[in-house]
């Protein structure tokens, strides 16, 4: 995967990228005015990045206990070391419960283990069922946002999706008629599902009892409708105690969405008579990546999609250009620790403004990960592209006191006469997308020189 | 080694050095509780009414099957709380009492003891919560507090019906859950 050559594919559609770049705005503008409503705003932010460093100091011993309470709770825990496992595990409680067909809320984790092919192959019709979830499964698309998942969707394509699939009136836009049409479909899966699969939002080791936010309402009727509730969980997702929830509550949603908290919050700890609650603790890499210390806290993310909305080359490529479960900042300072090779180019995918590290609820150091990323990479790359190769050329006129001082002169007096077929000419890669300036008719030295002598 | 040893294990062999868990500071908070409260609901899609506003609501007819969890307006309720929750998809309005709610979001506590059937919220068309005006809490912190270590096996902060923007970030009321949330302050 090429981020920049397929952020170019993005921005083919002008009037689309326009559209994406400005309301992923409007949705970064909600979240300031909601986190300056709070005074204690940065205190809060200081205090969640607080609480996971120590989580992630002492994920062991919270894991332990985490497990003691939830399984005293009558829930049952398993634990997977990656994607596969976790699938397996799944599959396994489905068989046991001779069961054909799941409802499943939003979980990104369950993208990561590609949980809907596994269980697809083996037989099990998988529903995503939050709306704009649902709306990719048609599409057979992943989700292009972790909070947003169909938000590089126009409504006349969901439209069409909607025909086709669910018999709504040709050429019927309207929002609310789709979702009340997507609401009737899926009440029908809820009522039938024997099993439903959520992700979790926070797991508190003190209690056991682990925290699911929509507001949709889906990971709801899906649970409560079904005998058996599967709940998938990354290791990192705990928090040590209760009134932790305060905090990370206070800032989840007002970061997401700018609302004050998402309108349903589920607390399950323990499953009502004669059902069963199941959940796996996933690693899938995490351990690796709490083992490389200048990357270990991003793994305190909440998955707000804050710096997704207030990066302005995720605004302008869209999550589809980074080729990866998790897209925008975050995703590319969690991707190249998944597989460097594949991601290599994500670290790259910004301009290091920190408007990603600004944002962050848990005050993750996004934009500096980023750049020690791109050192690990260049490292560990030793193909030559096009910006090398000028590099090499800059590295002799700047150890050169000579070279330097004709080459300006050369520069400027090349560029006038030069066609703009050479100039933005492949070999100049700053030469895409941009003018170059207009250039000055002498050097900074000769300036200064005359300016002497005035 | 399982995958648990072997999780527990990756972790502890990085001998992470301890970072202090930070304690949580009191928050000073000045709003009027019950005014923010109002506001946050408001915000948030529902809508406070009045008594004699909920009581020409429930003699207006417009809701065939109605359930009260409010010993208050028990005379209204014609659905009993079935055996099956499937048997709730049929219900027009629920009536449940809030344990408590939160000023600065206007999220109202419920838990098993409230519910009957842990659906109910959920898949009821349209949901009226009766909350104690003394019970509001300025914020979350103070919400977990007064939550304390009680033990309930389901418990959920409701704040609003049940919305998406999934659609070109166009907001919709009544995606999956209630369609519309009432909440009466007493």
């Amino acid at each position: 995967m090429n981020h920049p050559v397929q952020a170019a594919k993005f921005l083919e559609d002008k009037s689309n990228a326009k559209w994406h770049d400005e309301t992923l705005w409007f949705v970064r503008d909600k979240r300031d005015l909601s986190s300056k409503s709070i005074p204690e705003w940065e205190k809060l932010r200081e205090l969640a990045s607080g609480i996971k460093d120590n989580v992630l100091s002492n994920l062991d011993s919270y894991l332990v206990e985490f497990e003691k309470n939830a399984t005293k709770n009558g829930i049952k825990i398993h634990w997977a070391k990656d994607a596969e496992e976790h699938n397996q595990i799944v599959l396994s409680i489905l068989e046991e419960k001779d069961c054909k067909a799941i409802v499943k809320s939003k979980s990104i984790l369950t993208e990561e283990c590609h949980l809907n092919l596994y269980l697809e192959e083996n037989g099990v019709e998988v529903v995503d069922t939050d709306l704009g979830e649902r709306i990719v499964q048609f599409l057979n698309q992943p989700p292009s946002h972790i909070v947003l998942p169909a938000i590089h969707l126009k409504k006349e394509h969901i439209s069409e999706i909607f025909h086709e699939k669910l018999q709504t009136e040709k050429g019927n836009n309207d929002p609310y008629y789709l979702t009340q049409a997507a609401r009737k479909h899926l009440r029908e899966k809820f009522l039938a599902a024997k099993v439903a699969i959520t992700g979790v939002n926070f797991g508190v080791a003190e209690t056991g009892e682990f925290v699911v936010c929509t507001n949709e309402g889906n990971a709801d009727m899906g649970v409560h409708l079904a005998d058996t509730h599967i709940a998938c969980m990354g290791i990192e997702k705990l928090i040590p105690k209760r009134e932790h929830l305060g905090v990370f509550l206070r800032l989840l949603a007002r970061s997401a969405t700018g609302q004050s908290i998402t309108n349903y919050n589920s607390h399950f700890r323990s499953p009502s008579e004669g059902k069963e609650i199941h959940i796996i603790l996933l690693d899938n890499g995490r351990t690796k990546q709490l083992g490389r210390e200048k990357f270990r806290n991003s793994l305190k993310c909440i998955r707000c999609g804050a710096c997704m909305n207030t990066c302005p080359i995720y605004r302008r490529s869209g999550g589809y250009s980074y080729g990866s479960v998790v897209p925008g900042p975050i995703g590319s300072i969690l991707s190249p620790g998944i597989d460097l090779k594949k991601h290599s180019t994500l670290p790259f995918a910004s301009t290091l403004c920190g408007s990603c590290s600004d944002v962050c609820p848990v005050k993750i150091n996004i934009h500096e990960q980023l750049y020690e990323w791109r050192q690990e990479i260049t490292k560990a790359q030793s193909s030559i592209n096009a910006k090398s190769i000028a590099m090499k050329i800059a590295n002799g006129i700047f150890s050169t006191p000579f070279a330097y001082k004709i080459s300006g002169q050369i520069m400027r007096g090349s560029l006038k006469i030069l066609p703009e077929s050479v100039t933005y000419s492949n070999l100049n890669t700053w030469g895409k997308e941009r003018d170059l300036p207009e250039l000055p008719k002498q050097s900074f030295k000769d300036w200064y020189k005359n300016k002497g002598n005035e | 080694m399982n995958s648990r040893e072997q999780i527990l294990s990756d972790i502890r062999i990085l001998k992470i050095d301890n970072s202090e868990l930070p304690a949580i500071p009191q928050f000073e908070y000045e709003a009027d509780i019950i005014e923010s409260f109002k506001t946050s609901i408001t915000t948030n899609k529902g809508e406070i009414i009045s008594e004699e506003a909920l009581m020409d609501l429930l003699e207006s007819g417009e809701f065939v099957n109605v359930y009260s969890a409010s010993e208050s307006y028990s005379k209204h309720s014609n659905f009993g709380l079935p055996e099956d929750p499937h048997e709730l998809k049929n219900l027009d309005l629920a009536i449940i009492e809030g344990d408590f709610g939160v000023g600065e979001n206007g999220a109202i506590w419920l838990d098993d003891s409230k519910l009957g059937h842990r659906v109910l919220p959920f898949i009821t068309e349209h949901l009226v919560i009766v909350v104690d005006k003394t019970t509001l809490v300025p914020n979350m912190h103070e919400a977990y507090k007064r939550i304390g270590q009680a033990h309930s096996g389901f418990g959920v902060f409701i704040a609003g019906p049940s919305k998406t923007a999934d659609i070109e970030q166009s907001l919709v009321i009544g995606a999956h859950g209630a369609k519309s949330l009432r909440v009466l302050l007493v």
